[in-house]
This record gives structure tokens, sequence and C-alpha cells, in this order.
């Protein structure tokens, strides 16, 4: 593999750059196509579930019904959440991983092209599906994005929809991480050994073994809901035996590694990103892979902490409490490294740095707050409150979505060749930074005092801080505007980029020794790695 | 070709350009727009017929593109180890799936119909809800759902038809493991022979447990809809079943590809691929038969 081969490159020669026209876009087999069109998909989803957030915030902006009618608002809440997990953070962290692991581990393209290009044309299809709901009798499904019965099985004709858009994401994303553990274990160029690899490949190494283990999971739990819809079976039926409970059971036992297959990729950019501005090597780098494997581990055995108050032995209820504390551990070791790495190090702040920066702060918010619902007692009170949503938004949108955000600022110019608009990517980082905080932290005093989520309407106490979370909700979506022009603007042209790109990124994996664009096709003769 | 290797380039083969996955996704989408047309009565159950055409063309011209590379040496050992790994992964994800189901089982037996009898601390649920419902596993529930006008449903005696199952598919098990071995040796007839042997074995075990499900259906009072121990036995053994069936055709097509003269003692993935998924499928059918059938 590592010697040079003329007369193959010559092979190669009228393969060097893509064909033009749609054909390149519909029968790609090449890594950074694919991971183009997993990133454009997931922009698109991200507008998408975010004017659904809109909608949501402008009917909460005031007590009382004024724009949209409860049944719709329901629709919108679900459909968000749905749109969001799996059509926009998903195939953020897969289409990251389909342009930067083959060029952060020196393979010429991942594994199984073929089968990379299925999963990413899935997605389309399933959302489809999804997105149509909205406009068949009886609307799209709301009962919540958990899908409990026996709400949901009372729905409409969205039913089968809703569950094949799900088995459909769910093939997407076992087939995608197929794809990511073949390419890790079998595609590494001579010398990068596994502990050589870098956090970012393997964050994504453990998520993956996580997504295999879980997806098929809720493809059994959603199968089981069409069967107790159509067929007759009694899984959620108690007057058969069955229990809607047992529906919760293997939801999140699906669920909540789910949790952190949206964060794990996200802790492997922030640990790319910080030792680049630092000008440092990363603090403790095994002891990153001890941890992120360690919450992997762990998220399988606490998923009875979203369901504290269905009725559980009160054993299995303090089983669930401790393992979930057992969380903070590992998550701990790697916010310590995070910041060790920084300390002394020879600071500066570009866009990666500042969302990477703000991901530690904020999402630690999320992580302490997390801590407090995984106490049985206080459960009891926060549990169906808007502090669970403020929890679950603080480690998704300023967790995952700003670590998505650092990782398009860190590696675009690698993609495209050519630097962005910094000043215009700053203020697209202080406006998501402040606007995040004025939507999301004042939800966790309305959850505090008892607003429920998932409803239209609330009691007048509750008006002043939903004015404000509604006033930064607008605030951040109207920001993400800026991010689409950013984008847009560094793929059209701008200033040259160098093949390392940022100063700082030298001694930080393979991807910095090519050029800047990364060319058609890279690592065609396997790097040398010492 | 600096140095040349019998059949093996240096260069991991990736394709250019593949019509097939698109095709794929079109194929999936078809056939699930068919199945939600039929399940909302938009159209009748012929709906789902494109999708299904659609499908066998889908794996007949994608697998079909695979093997032509393979026979014309396109893949190096590299390319193989993928396709290995790929397809134990894929197996991980299949064990996964039935562990979904399993766990349903698990669940009801030990906690949920206990629990509706008045077990642990459920007491209030029986003097309220369902006082006349012992909760012994088989149930039906208590409402004591199924075709039968008692209420009352019979079970398949695991020491019947799903012994002799059993037996089946260990046999089938043994067959294919010969097959193997002949191989390596390049044996070919007797790989031929035992291969055949195996997935007549398979489609024997199919066809009986059709039939057992036909018994079941219009003797023992046994359906999809009688309750909680429908729901499982039959999710579970027509998953199960469902995977013999696909196993057994992939078992046919290795053994199509065996007389057309593929597959030698080195390079032989497709054969060992299948050979895994068969006893994955075969593993899974002992977990039945002691969880299901017999206990």
């Amino acid at each position: 593999m590592a010697h040079a081969h003329a007369d193959t490159a010559h092979h190669d020669e009228h393969h060097d750059q893509p064909i033009s026209g749609i054909r390149r876009w519909l029968f790609a087999t090449n890594h950074k196509d694919i991971g183009t069109m997993y990133l454009v998909f997931s922009l698109i989803m991200f507008f998408v579930g975010g004017s659904m957030a809109m909608v949501i915030r402008a009917e909460l902006f005031k007590p009382g019904l004024q724009l949209v009618d409860p049944g719709f608002f329901n629709q919108m809440t679900t459909m968000h959440a749905l749109i969001m997990i799996f059509g926009a953070v998903m195939p953020a962290f897969v289409g990251l991983a389909n342009w930067m692991v083959p060029l952060q581990i020196g393979a010429p393209d991942m594994a199984l092209p073929r089968m990379n290009n299925f999963s990413f044309w899935i997605l389309p299809f399933a959302f489809t599906l999804l997105l149509s709901t909205l406009f068949v009798p009886g609307g799209a499904p709301a009962g919540g994005w958990t899908m409990y019965p026996p709400l949901v099985l009372q729905g409409g004709n969205f039913v089968p929809m809703l569950i094949f858009a799900v088995h459909l994401m769910g093939a997407s994303s076992i087939m995608g991480a197929i794809n990511v553990i073949v390419t890790i274990m079998n595609m590494r160029a001579p010398g990068m050994n596994l502990l050589k690899m870098p956090l970012f490949c393997w964050s994504w190494l453990i998520t993956a073994y996580l997504l295999i283990a879980v997806m098929p999971v809720l493809a059994g739990a959603v199968t089981m809901l069409l069967t107790d819809h159509f067929f007759g079976t009694s899984f959620f039926n108690a007057a058969g035996g069955g229990d809607p409970v047992m529906f919760e059971h293997v939801f999140w036992f699906f669920g909540h590694p789910e949790v952190y297959i949206m964060i794990l990729p996200a802790f492997g950019i922030i640990s790319e990103i910080i030792p680049t501005f630092s000008r440092k090597p990363l603090f403790g780098a095994v002891s990153m892979i001890y941890a992120t494997a360690s919450i992997a581990f762990l998220s399988f055995i606490v998923w009875g902490h979203h369901m504290f108050v269905d009725g559980m032995p009160v054993a299995a209820q303090l089983f669930f409490m401790m393992s979930t504390m057992l969380i903070a551990v590992p998550t701990g070791v790697k916010v310590f490294n995070w910041t060790a790495t920084m300390w002394r190090g020879s600071l500066s702040f570009e866009p990666p740095m500042l969302f990477a920066v703000a991901f530690l702060f904020l999402f630690s918010i999320g992580g302490f707050s997390g801590l407090m619902l995984a106490l049985t007692p206080a459960d009891f009170q926060y549990q169906n409150t808007y502090f669970v949503v403020a929890h679950f938004h603080y480690v998704l949108v300023p967790g995952a979505v700003f670590a998505i955000m650092a990782a398009v600022y860190y590696w675009l110019p690698k993609w495209t060749g050519n630097m962005y608009n910094m000043t215009l990517a700053k203020t697209h980082f202080w406006l998501s930074a402040i606007f995040v905080n004025v939507l999301f932290f004042p939800q966790h005093f309305l959850g505090l005092a008892g607003m429920p989520r998932r409803i239209p309407d609330y009691a007048v106490q509750f008006t002043d801080w939903n004015m404000v979370s509604s006033i930064g909700g607008f605030g951040f979506g109207l920001s993400q505007i800026l991010f689409a022009v950013v984008i847009i603007q560094c793929v059209r042209g701008g200033a040259k980029a160098t093949s390392t790109v940022w100063e700082g990124a030298t001694p930080h994996g393979l991807e910095w020794t090519i050029p800047s664009p990364a060319p058609y096709h890279s690592f065609t003769e396997a790097p040398e790695v010492k | 070709m600096a140095h040349a290797h019998a059949q093996e380039t240096d260069k991991y083969y990736v394709p250019h350009q593949s019509p097939w996955p698109i095709y794929g996704s079109v194929t999936l989408f078809t056939l699930m727009a068919g199945a939600i047309a039929t399940l909302n009565t938009w159209l009748p159950a012929w709906s789902l017929l494109p999708g299904f055409v659609m499908l066998a063309l889908m794996f007949f011209f994608w697998f079909g593109t695979v093997v032509d590379e393979n026979q014309r040496g396109m893949y190096n050992m590299a390319v193989d180890r993928s396709f290995r790994m790929g397809m134990m992964w894929f197996i991980f994800s299949e064990v996964m799936f039935f562990a979904a189901f399993f766990g349903a089982l698990f669940y009801a037996r030990e906690l949920a119909v206990p629990w509706l009898a008045g077990g642990g601390t459920k007491a209030l649920d029986k003097v309220l809800l369902w006082h006349q419902f012992a909760g012994s596993w088989p149930t039906n529930g208590p409402a004591a759902l199924g075709p039968r006008a008692d209420g009352t449903f019979e079970t398949i005696p695991a020491l019947g038809l799903p012994a002799i199952n059993t037996a089946i598919l260990l046999t089938s098990s043994v067959t294919v493991t010969i097959a193997h071995h002949a191989i390596l040796a390049n044996r070919r007839g007797l790989a031929k022979l035992t291969l055949a042997l195996t997935f007549l074995l398979g489609f024997t075990f199919v066809y009986l447990q059709a039939r057992e499900y036909h018994e079941a259906y219009t003797e023992f009072g046994l359906q999809l809809g009688t309750g909680i121990y429908g729901s499982t036995f039959f999710m579970l053994t027509g998953f199960h079943g469902f995977h013999v069936t696909v196993g057994a055709i992939m078992l046919t097509v290795i053994w199509l590809r065996l007389m057309k003269g593929h597959f030698t003692p080195q390079r032989h993935f497709a054969f060992e691929a299948v050979a895994w998924y068969w006893h994955f499928v075969d593993v899974v059918w002992l977990g039945l038969f002691i969880f299901v059938y017999w206990l």
C-alpha cells in the first residue's frame, strides 16, 4: 500500500475530476461529494425544523391562543424534534465523518462507497414521507417525538408514514455507522495506529457502535407500534396483557444512547479545535478516549431516568439515578481536559474557537441541569416542565449544534479552498451565543415555576419569561441566516486558503497535509505516518 | 503493476459512479409508499407490488455488479476485509433488532403480566381493574383477547414440530460447515452437495413453520391477536421465519454461483457471509426454542 505506483496513478487520471451535471450527485461514490450532500441536507433541515420552532415561539409569545390551533401547535413540537434530531444533527455529523474521517486517517475514500451513497439518498425520501404527513387527513404526528402509545396510535393517516420514515432513517444511520467503523478499522494509513488517530475519528468510532446497537431497537419499537395499530397485537395494550410503559423502556433503551450519538461526535470536534487554537497538544488525549468509551457504555444503563414517574420499583429508580450521575465523572474528565489544554496556551479566537469555548461553558450548563434531573425525587418536580426543555436544548443547541458550526468554520477552508468572511462569522457567533441564552435560560425559570412543556397556552404569570424566550428565539433564528450567508460566500470565492489553514493546525491531523481545497481524490497512495 | 500479485491489486477499489444506490432509495420509497397506501386503505394491496418488483431487481443488478467486479479481480484483500467487517456489523444490528423483541417478551412475562395481576406494588390494580385475572404465562391478557368466544387458546408443544425444526436447523448448520471445509479443500462436488442440502433444509424449515402457523390459526386459537402471548410468539417466530427465508434464498444464490464455478479456496467471502448469517439465524432459533416454545 505504501509504495507509489506510477502506472496505477496513470490509470486514475480520467477520474481525477468530478463529472458534471446531476449524475455527479445522484450516482456519487466520492466521500467528499456525499459528505457535502449530507451537510447541505442537514442545513436545509435545520432551517425547516427551525421555522417550526419559530411557530412555537410565536404562539408562546403571550398567553392565550392567537396564531395556530392547539393541534397544529402539537404537530409543530413533534415535527420540530424529529426533524432536528434525525434530519439536522445526525446527518450533519455523518456528513462531517464522510468528509473528515478518510482525510484524517489517510484513506482514499470510505470503505463501502456505494453503501455510502445509499445511506445518504435514503434520507431525502424518508423526510419526504415525514414532512408529507403535514398534508394528510388528521395532520402530522402530534403526540411528541417519543411516539408514546396509546396516544400516537390514536393518530390518523400519519401513523404508517411516521413509522416507515423512522425505519428509513434507521436503515440510513446503520449503514452510515457500519461505513464509519469499517473505514476506521480497515483503511488507516500505515503507521496510523489507533492511539495516533485523531479524536474526531475516535469519538465517531464509538458513536458508530452506539448507532448499530440502538437503531435496530428503535426499529423494533416502532414495528410493535405498527402491528399494534394495524394487525391486532397487544404489545402496548393492557387488555391483552401488554403494557404501554414497555414502549417507553424499549424506546429509551434506544433514546438514551441516541442522546450520546448526538453529542460524542461534538466532543470529538471540540477535541480537535481547542488544541489548534491553544497551540498545544490535547491534554490527556488517552483519557479522552477512555472517557468517551465510558460515557458510551453508561449510556446503555441509564434509560430509566426518562421515566421516573411512570411507576418503577424503588430499586430501579435508585439504580438509574446512580448510573446517571456516574456519567458526570467521564464528562467531567473531558471538560477538565479541554480546560487544561487551554491553560497557558497561546490562545487565539477565530470563529471555530469561539464556538468551541462557548460550547465548553454552555454545554456544561446543560450537563449540570442534567445532574439535577437525574435526582429521582427532584425529577418528580421537574419532569414534563420547561426545565427539561431548557436542559436538553442547552446540550443540543449550544452543545451539538455549536460544535457542528465550529466544525464547519474549522474545516470549510479545507473543503472550499477559500477563507470565509471572519467578521461576518464572528458576528454570527456573538449573535448566536447571546440569543441562545436569551432563548433557553429563562426556560429554566419557567420550568421550576411549573410551566408544562408541549402546551400552546399558559397561565399569565409565565408571560414575562416567555416573551424574553421568544425574543431570544427570533433573534437566534434570524442570526442563522448569517451562517448560510458565510457558507455561500465562502463556496463562491474568497481569499485563498493555505493547506494548513490555521496557524496552529500543523501537528493536528493528516487533513492539513493536503492542499486546500482537498483534491477530489485524496490519499490514493497511502501516506506514511510516523 | 510494479510487482503483480495473483489477482491482487495494490489499490483499494473505489467504484466511480453507481446508479444502484439511488435506484435502491427510490425502491425503498416506492415500497414504503405502497405499504402506507395499503395500510391507510387509500389503495388496494397491489400497490405493494411495484416496490417488491423493484426490490428484487435492485438486489439482482446491484449484487450482480459486485459479483462481476469481484470475478474480474478488482477487489484486493483490503476490500475483502471491508466486506467481512461490514457483514459482521450488519449481523450485529440484526441481533439488536431481535433483542428488542426478546426484551418485550421478557418484560411482558416477568413484569407487565404479574403487575396486571396485582404483583409488586400493584395490588390495587387487581382490586379495581382486573380482579379475575390470574396473571400466569402463557396469557392473552385480562380481556382474554383472541378468536375464540370463550377466550381460551392453546400453545404449540415444544416437543412436536418445534423440536423437529430445531433438529433441521442444527443439521443445516453442520452441512453448511461441511460445505465450507469442502470449499477450503477445493472439493467442489462435496461443497455443491452439502450446500444444496443446507438450503433444502432451510426451505423445509420454512414449510414446517408455515404448517405450524396454519395449525395455530385454525385449531389452537393462537393468532397474532391472541393477546401478548400471540403477539410475542408470532412477531418473534415470524421475523425469524422471514430471516430463514431470506437466508435460504441467499444460500441458493451462493449454490448457483458455486455451480457457475465461482469461489476459490482462498477467496469466497460471499459464501462465508451467508454462512455467518445462517449461523446467526440458527442461534436466534435456539433462543426462540428455549424461551418461546419450551420454558
